[in-house]
């Protein structure tokens, strides 16, 4: 238990430091898969093929390949392409991107391939009588994206965003690589200096499953209230 | 027109909240995963015989540097992709490496040795107490035939991308088992694990191993060097080029190999070998 | 781009896919009975075995992958005990451990799926089968596993695509799968881009035969 304590002698704080990492990473990545989303379901639902290929290509290819290859070709991919893009504007030094900037981001790509998927699902199932109800009382098409598509395409797509953010958060155990010490590369640091590597994964395993825990009462509950009425 | 340029460059910069490295300031990559060459203590610092040379020779070079931390089997990519611009991290200078980037002068010498767990067969193996391969001779013969009998279908781990798993890859002693791994680490956590007939690292790295773990790991055959295994670990920097990133890592290169001439006349490479490896390891 | 290394790279790539399959084949074959085992535990009447399999499920969906191989294969390897026992000889090899890890996975997901699949089953076509006489294993066999099985097809295909993804995982355990072999490759010739894109390439397009195999099989059991 020593091996937990909090200061130089133990791993407790470290540990305890990755935990919110791991939940900030986490946050962000959803938030970014969240962007990509509303980029990408459009182009899914679109009548222009071109923009049909676009979203399917992009849903394909991240869904289709390990994560892990999906987080090892941004990693040495990424800066490079910035940089590149960069040189075009005639900018030549190194530009660094952050490891928390590079995980959140590869997840994010990932994460909002599933999410495009169940906006698009969501979208879908929406009763198509109502665009000829709002188009009768004359609504724009704004009021009739926000007001009325938005918050049933919200209340039937909780239950499978809620999926999404529990692979969000499980797949942040892959950015080790990117060097982000969240609490499986601590676990992995830990077990490493100490030699206790049965000791420090089945933690991380409880931190993981402490975290899907809270996270899915207060997805539940949110279902709850947004599916009032219903 | 420059004006646009600079406003999108800007945009772009601050959304991804990027930081330029001013051009005397140096990073430095090292692992933390190959102690005593470089660690990480318990409070996450960086520590080890490199990371003090590292400073030593930034002092000298009259370079700001920073050290940064690397998986090893991203290194070299690291380096190639400008995250930082020079590699310490207990690297030997080999042929291979030396096609896609370039050292400086060695500044120790990396002693290669297999481990194996008390009890092993292979502790009875009778070879000379070290054997150069670039040198060859009928002793290194002998000693590559003693060891390509006794290691025969026995599963040897090593670390990924390392002159070890290239000795072993080279055909040198037959067709053995290679696993590799992605750490030190976990070469050691699997040598005593039992998962391992013996493995192969910087002798050092397994004494290091078995002083702090207290597991009966020995070394075991004669100690290696030449061939496969390079001539001494150095700083791995970029080729240089004709650009402006080139000439400044052409320069480094001069700087580098200075600052060890240095370090090594003042004794210091010397005294910080005895401080971590318990004996002068400095070339 | 070194087009050179992806094109010289490839045979060593699709060998190593053999190495993925066979690990996916393995795991799904294990797993497919570990979840059945489990599903039924669940839909049982009896309380103590209903928690017992949720539990199950939920500590290995509620954790990493990555975090369920490392406490198998490096966590395990540190009980000096189990070496005494002959289970040592099994968890020796990185190859089981792997496919210990990805069975109890997949078995953990396959439970949840076949256990919607068999609440779904109306009570109606049980008691159909009894008031016809037929025994409960002709129930059982009859009834619930073909509904059961067009019911999972769907849930159970994307599964099987997530685990083969999941497969490269192993090689953190030192297997030389398609992705370990693409690490090793990149050991040597230091250019990660080249290899992970054919790597990527390989995995899409398993990806994409086991869609449609999917696709074709439901289907034919929609037809039913």
């Amino acid at each position: 238990m020593e091996l937990l304590y909090f200061g130089d002698n133990g791993w407790g704080d470290e540990l305890f430091i990755a935990t919110l990492m791991t939940v900030a990473v986490s946050i962000t990545a959803m938030f970014i898969g969240f962007i990509f989303a509303l980029i990408f379901t459009p182009l899914k639902l679109s009548k222009f093929k071109l923009f049909n290929f676009i979203g399917n290509f992009y849903t394909t290819v991240i869904r289709g390949v390990p994560e892990l290859l999906v987080i090892y070709l941004f990693f040495f991919g990424g800066s490079g392409a910035i940089m590149y893009v960069a040189q075009i504007f005639g900018y030549y030094d190194y530009i660094e991107i952050n490891a928390f900037i590079t995980g959140a981001f590869s997840i994010g790509v990932i994460s909002g391939a599933y999410s495009t998927e169940v906006f698009r699902g969501a979208i879908q199932s929406i009763d198509k009588g109502q665009f000829e109800a709002s188009k009768v009382l004359g609504l724009n098409k704004y009021i009739y994206f926000f007001k009325v598509i938005m918050p049933q395409m919200l209340r039937l797509a909780l239950p499978n965003i809620s999926n999404v953010w529990q692979i969000t958060l499980k797949d942040t155990s892959l950015i080790s690589v990117t060097g982000l010490v969240e609490i499986m590369r601590q676990s992995y640091i830990a077990a490493g200096s100490t030699r206790e590597p049965l000791f420090f994964y089945s933690f991380a395993a409880v931190l993981y499953l402490f975290l899907t825990y809270i996270s899915m009462k207060f997805l539940n509950r949110l279902e709850k209230n947004y599916s009032r009425g219903f | 027109m420059n004006i646009f340029k600079k406003t999108i460059l800007t945009i772009f910069a601050s959304l991804l909240l990027t930081t330029n490295v001013i051009a005397d300031k140096v990073k430095i990559g090292t692992e933390g995963a190959y102690p005593p060459w470089n660690s990480k203590d318990s409070a996450g610092n960086l520590i080890g015989f490199e990371v003090d040379l590292a400073n030593e020779l930034c002092k000298i070079m009259g370079h700001e540097c920073t050290i940064v931390e690397q998986d090893w089997d991203g290194m070299i990519p690291a380096l190639l992709m400008r995250k930082f611009d020079a590699i310490m991290a207990g690297m030997s200078i080999t042929a291979e490496r030396q096609k896609v980037i370039t050292f400086s002068q060695g500044y120790a010498d990396e002693v290669a040795q297999l481990a194996v767990m008390k009890g092993s067969s292979l502790e009875s193996m009778d070879t000379p107490s070290g054997i150069n391969l670039s040198l060859g001779g009928s002793d290194v013969k002998k000693a590559l035939k003693t060891l390509t009998s006794s290691l025969a279908g026995k599963t040897v781990c090593v670390q990924t991308a390392t002159i070890h798993q290239n000795f072993l890859d080279s055909g040198d002693v037959g067709s053995v088992k290679v696993r590799t791994y992605k750490t030190q680490d976990e070469v050691n956590l699997d040598l005593t694990a039992g998962r391992c007939d013996a493995a192969l690292a910087a002798a050092v790295a397994f004494t290091d191993y078995a002083e702090k773990s207290g597991e009966a790991v020995v070394l075991v055959g004669p100690t290696f060097s030449g061939g496969a295994f390079g001539n001494g670990v150095g700083v791995g920097i970029r080729q240089g080029g004709d650009d402006a990133i080139g000439t400044r890592d052409a320069k480094l290169l001069k700087d580098f190999n200075k600052a060890i001439d240095k370090a090594r006349k003042q004794g210091i490479i010397s005294k910080l070998a005895i401080k971590h490896f318990g004996f002068d390891a400095s070339m | 781009m070194d087009i050179d290394l992806m094109i010289t790279s490839l045979p060593k790539l699709l060998n190593a896919t053999l190495v993925t399959l066979k690990l996916l084949s393995a795991s799904l074959f294990f797993g497919l009975f570990i979840g059945l085992f489990f599903a039924i535990l669940r839909v049982a009447k009896n309380r103590f075995l209903n928690i017992f399999s949720y539990s199950f499920s939920y500590l290995f969906r509620g954790t990493p992958l990555l975090v369920q191989i490392f406490i198998i294969y490096f966590g395990l390897g540190q009980i000096d005990y189990l070496k005494t026992t002959f289970l040592w000889s099994i968890l020796k090899e990185p190859y089981w451990c792997a496919i210990i890890a990805f069975s109890l996975n997949t078995g953990a997901y396959t439970s949840e799926i076949l256990r919607s699949a068999f609440e779904t089953i109306k009570k109606g076509y049980i008691e159909a089968g009894k008031s016809l006489g037929l025994k409960y294993s002709t129930i059982f066999y009859k009834i619930h596993i073909p509904i059961a099985v067009k019911q999972s097809l769907p849930a159970y295909g994307n599964e099987i695509i997530l685990m083969m993804k999941g497969t490269s995982l192993a090689s953190t355990v030192t297997l030389l799968d398609l992705t370990g072999v693409a690490k090793y490759i990149i050991s040597t010739t230091f250019k990660p881009i080249e290899v992970f894109i054919v790597a990527g390439g390989i995995y899409l397009i398993m990806t994409f035969i086991f869609h449609n195999i999917i696709k074709y099989l439901e289907k034919k059991f929609s037809y039913q």
